[in-house]
């Protein structure tokens, strides 16, 4: 009776102490979970804050004439060496009679993109009926004018310090005063490939290159991993080697990804000479990173269906291949689907080991296939945050936005697979 | 089941197969410019290689960011398509660099001097306006100075400006820098360093004695936290000289020039980093930059020949070319001349030449 009075007051002496503890770990953790999301918080709003602006561009209306004498000075068009820069220019020129002197019009001149004579160019091929007319166009104005009217840019600076003089300022003003100079929706953000001109800057190049690299890993890895795992989990032997394999592979997902990089060097340029820069390179060195993430992904998978189903086929007579490709596989395929677009998207990620192989370039040109040079969604951002100009500053973030969108979505779609298909037992 | 297995194999292996077809015929040819080689040099390569790109009937080149050293490394490895056409290079080939390249078969190789770039040595525009000789330069960033006696040299023991010369700010001494695999860096301690270094006239006596032991002095930067290595961004550079206003940066002429709102460039020897100070020669931190090109590729590879007469034509390397809007100082028009003569006849490198 005595001692166990005594229990029971040990018991309630420490209760207080007891529940105390769990008070403060209760606090550490939840304290520890708000500064993870304060710090995503300040992330998401620092790159929406500085991002969003990219999404619009700055364009300026012009009366363009498509001069005959300019374009066909012998009567048949001559598409390559027709000065369609000079006929912005004179455009330019119609606007602001008053500039005179061969300084101020330069200054004049530069507050149009040099894409506007491309834009000339492509607008007469494609049809020729407006040889001769005067066309109201918009043409992207230069990136500093656009930082400008972002408000990037301080007019109340001294000249000196800013890209844009006073005389610049004004025209734009003007511009802007008489409706000629808007911001419009940023199509060419994703209709072009990349350039060294802000405003002409696209990441389509660099995702087609993503999109080709991951259809080469995807191709790859999930046949080989799924594969390696059905091996590994219903055929191999439990002994020695398979356990030595084993250790490998999970050590393997754990590499660094320029050892990857490295090795795709080695072995499929130097050796097997296929070229640098390719998307076919690209994604087999990437699925030489995804495939432990969905070999270990697979076999958790497979290990997940109970042996119940196995051993009533295999009691009805099913052979071990048929117990695996007919009740095994199907049921563990969500999982091995979540772990496959999980690694994909960890390889969408990756720009380390894409250094090696020579897809940090500069591509003007959107590849069209597996060969065809090209670069990746993080290596573009890579290589604009390297930029001098200022106005890639925003693209930047802007292209991490449209990675993080990707990632954001491939996750989801891992998520409602395993909530949709994944079978409970 | 077993079905839909097969067909993804099948698949993978008609993507692999289609891939190695296609390889295959890009290997046996390329139309297209292959360009490696310096990062300083890669934002005008670019923007030549565009324009040419949209301007001509050729496909625009592709431009790799190596590194001036991996480039020549990539450059020297063989004549044929898998290997590139130019490389970009923000120093001159070294000897040891020609006798590679003769080894592997590449023999003739045109040099291209395409303009000057300036280093400068930034802090934030708030922070006190300086004027540093390359001397103090030296010593504040060396990891030896010398001491008060002839030969002696102790661990760097400065640590504010002022202990360098009274006339200097009394604030810690902190510069952000690029990393050693950077040409950026190698300039900067060539001319800066080793510059203010030679001034000291023991040091420079012991460059005939003992080259190493000069190098060694001259471009060993401190490692005891005063120069902070901050990676190649030059842009992450400029943002943390606004936060800093106490750091100075080292980074290209460019990054100045686009930031001039945020950042000024300190005077050295008493010359303020302006495109016209590094045009005319006297700004001492600035050198020349240059690109290779193959000359067994021209007329192989479509639009080579093209694409040298673009870079060197006045319209992109001129006084008022496009280059020089992107931060590229042009050279005198004597000597735009006389290169773009020789680049015009594919007059190769002697080593005499050099």
């Amino acid at each position: 009776m005595n001692e166990s009075r005594n229990t029971l007051q040990k018991v309630e002496a420490g209760l207080p102490g007891r529940r105390r503890r769990e008070t403060m770990f209760k606090l550490a953790g939840l304290l520890a979970t708000t500064v993870g999301i304060v710090f995503l918080g300040v992330f998401f709003a620092d790159l929406i804050a500085k991002g969003s602006s990219a999404f619009v561009q700055t364009q300026v209306r012009l009366d363009v004439e498509f001069d005959a004498q300019v374009i066909a000075p012998g009567g048949e068009m001559d598409i390559a060496y027709a000065d369609f820069d000079g006929l912005v220019r004179a455009s330019l020129r119609g606007v602001f009679p008053d500039v005179s002197g061969r300084n101020e019009r330069r200054e004049l001149y530069r507050l149009v993109s040099v894409g506007a004579g491309y834009q000339l160019r492509d607008m007469i091929v494609a049809d020729p009926n407006l040889l001769g007319t005067t066309q109201a166009i918009w043409v992207p104005a230069a990136s500093t004018v656009d930082m400008y009217v972002k408000g990037n840019i301080d007019a109340s600076l001294d000249e000196s310090l800013r890209p844009l003089s006073d005389a610049q300022i004004a025209w734009v003003d003007a511009l802007r005063a008489a409706g000629n100079l808007q911001t419009q929706f940023n199509s060419a953000l994703f209709s072009n490939g990349d350039s060294r001109d802000p405003e002409l800057a696209g990441i389509r190049g660099a995702l087609m290159g993503s999109f080709y690299m991951l259809i080469v890993t995807v191709m790859l890895a999930f046949p080989i991993g799924v594969a390696a795992a059905i091996y590994l989990e219903e055929f191999a032997p439990r002994n020695r080697w398979s356990d030595l394999i084993e250790v490998n592979i999970n050590n393997l997902a754990a590499v660094p990804s320029i050892v990857f990089g490295l090795l795709g060097l080695a072995v499929f340029i130097n050796w097997v000479a296929l070229p640098r820069s390719a998307p076919l390179v690209g994604g087999l060195v990437l699925s030489l990173l995804t495939l432990p993430v969905i070999i270990i992904a697979s076999r958790a998978a497979i290990k997940a269906v109970p042996p119940s189903i196995r051993e009533a086929a295999l009691g009805l007579g099913a052979s071990q291949m048929q117990v695996v490709f007919h009740h095994v596989l199907p049921l563990a395929l969500p999982g091995m689907l979540t772990g496959t677009i999980i690694g994909m998207s960890r390889a969408l990620g990756e720009s380390a080991p894409l250094l090696m192989i020579g897809m940090v370039a500069f591509i003007v040109d959107v590849p069209g296939g597996f060969s065809d040079p090209a670069t990746a969604l993080p290596v573009q951002i890579y290589l604009w945050a390297d930029s001098p100009e200022r106005a890639f500053a925003e693209r930047t973030s802007a292209a991490i936005i449209v990675l993080l969108g990707f990632l954001l979505v491939m996750n989801l779609a891992a998520v409602i697979i395993r909530k949709r298909m994944e079978r409970k037992w | 089941m077993t079905n839909r297995s097969t067909a993804v194999v099948l698949l993978a292996s008609a993507v692999l197969l289609a891939g190695f077809t296609g390889t295959a015929n890009a290997q046996s040819s390329r139309d297209y410019i292959y360009i490696v080689g310096s990062s300083t040099v890669y934002p005008f390569s670019t923007v030549v290689a565009e324009r040419f790109g949209r301007s001509t009937v050729f496909k625009t080149p592709k431009v790799e960011s190596t590194g001036s050293g991996g480039g020549l490394k990539l450059f020297c490895d063989g004549v044929g398509v898998d290997h590139p056409d130019i490389t970009n290079a923000s120093r001159a080939i070294k000897p040891s660099e020609v006798a590679m390249c003769a080894g592997n078969g590449v023999t003739e190789v045109v040099e291209v001097r395409i303009g000057y770039d300036g280093i400068v040595i930034a802090n934030a525009i708030g922070a006190a306006a300086v004027n540093l000789s390359r001397k103090d330069i030296f010593l504040a960033l060396a990891k030896q100075v010398p001491g008060d006696k002839d030969g002696e040299l102790l661990d760097n023991p400065h640590e504010t400006w002022a202990d360098v010369n009274p006339e200097l700010p009394d604030v810690r001494i902190e510069v952000l820098g690029p990393p050693p695999t950077s040409g950026t860096r190698d300039a900067f301690v060539e001319l800066a360093m080793e510059g203010g270094c030679k001034s000291i006239s023991w040091i420079k006596a012991l460059k005939d004695s003992n080259d190493d032991a000069y190098k060694a002095v001259c471009h060993t930067i401190r490692e005891d936290g005063a120069f902070v290595e901050a990676g190649e961004n030059d842009n992450l550079i400029v943002q943390k000289l606004q936060a800093n206003p106490n750091a100075f940066g080292i980074f290209g002429f460019s990054f100045l020039d686009q930031n001039a709102e945020k950042v000024k460039g300190a005077a050295v020897d008493g010359v303020e980093p302006s495109f016209d100070a590094i045009a005319e020669g006297h700004y001492p931190v600035s050198r020349p930059l240059y690109f290779y090109a193959k000359k067994a590729h021209v007329d192989v590879i479509p639009g080579l020949r093209e694409f040298l007469r673009e870079f060197t034509s006045e319209r992109a390397w001129g006084d008022e070319g496009y280059l020089s809007d992107r931060g590229l100082i042009p050279m005198p028009v004597e000597e735009r001349g006389d290169i773009a003569a020789n680049v015009r006849d594919l007059t190769p490198l002697t080593m005499a030449s050099q």
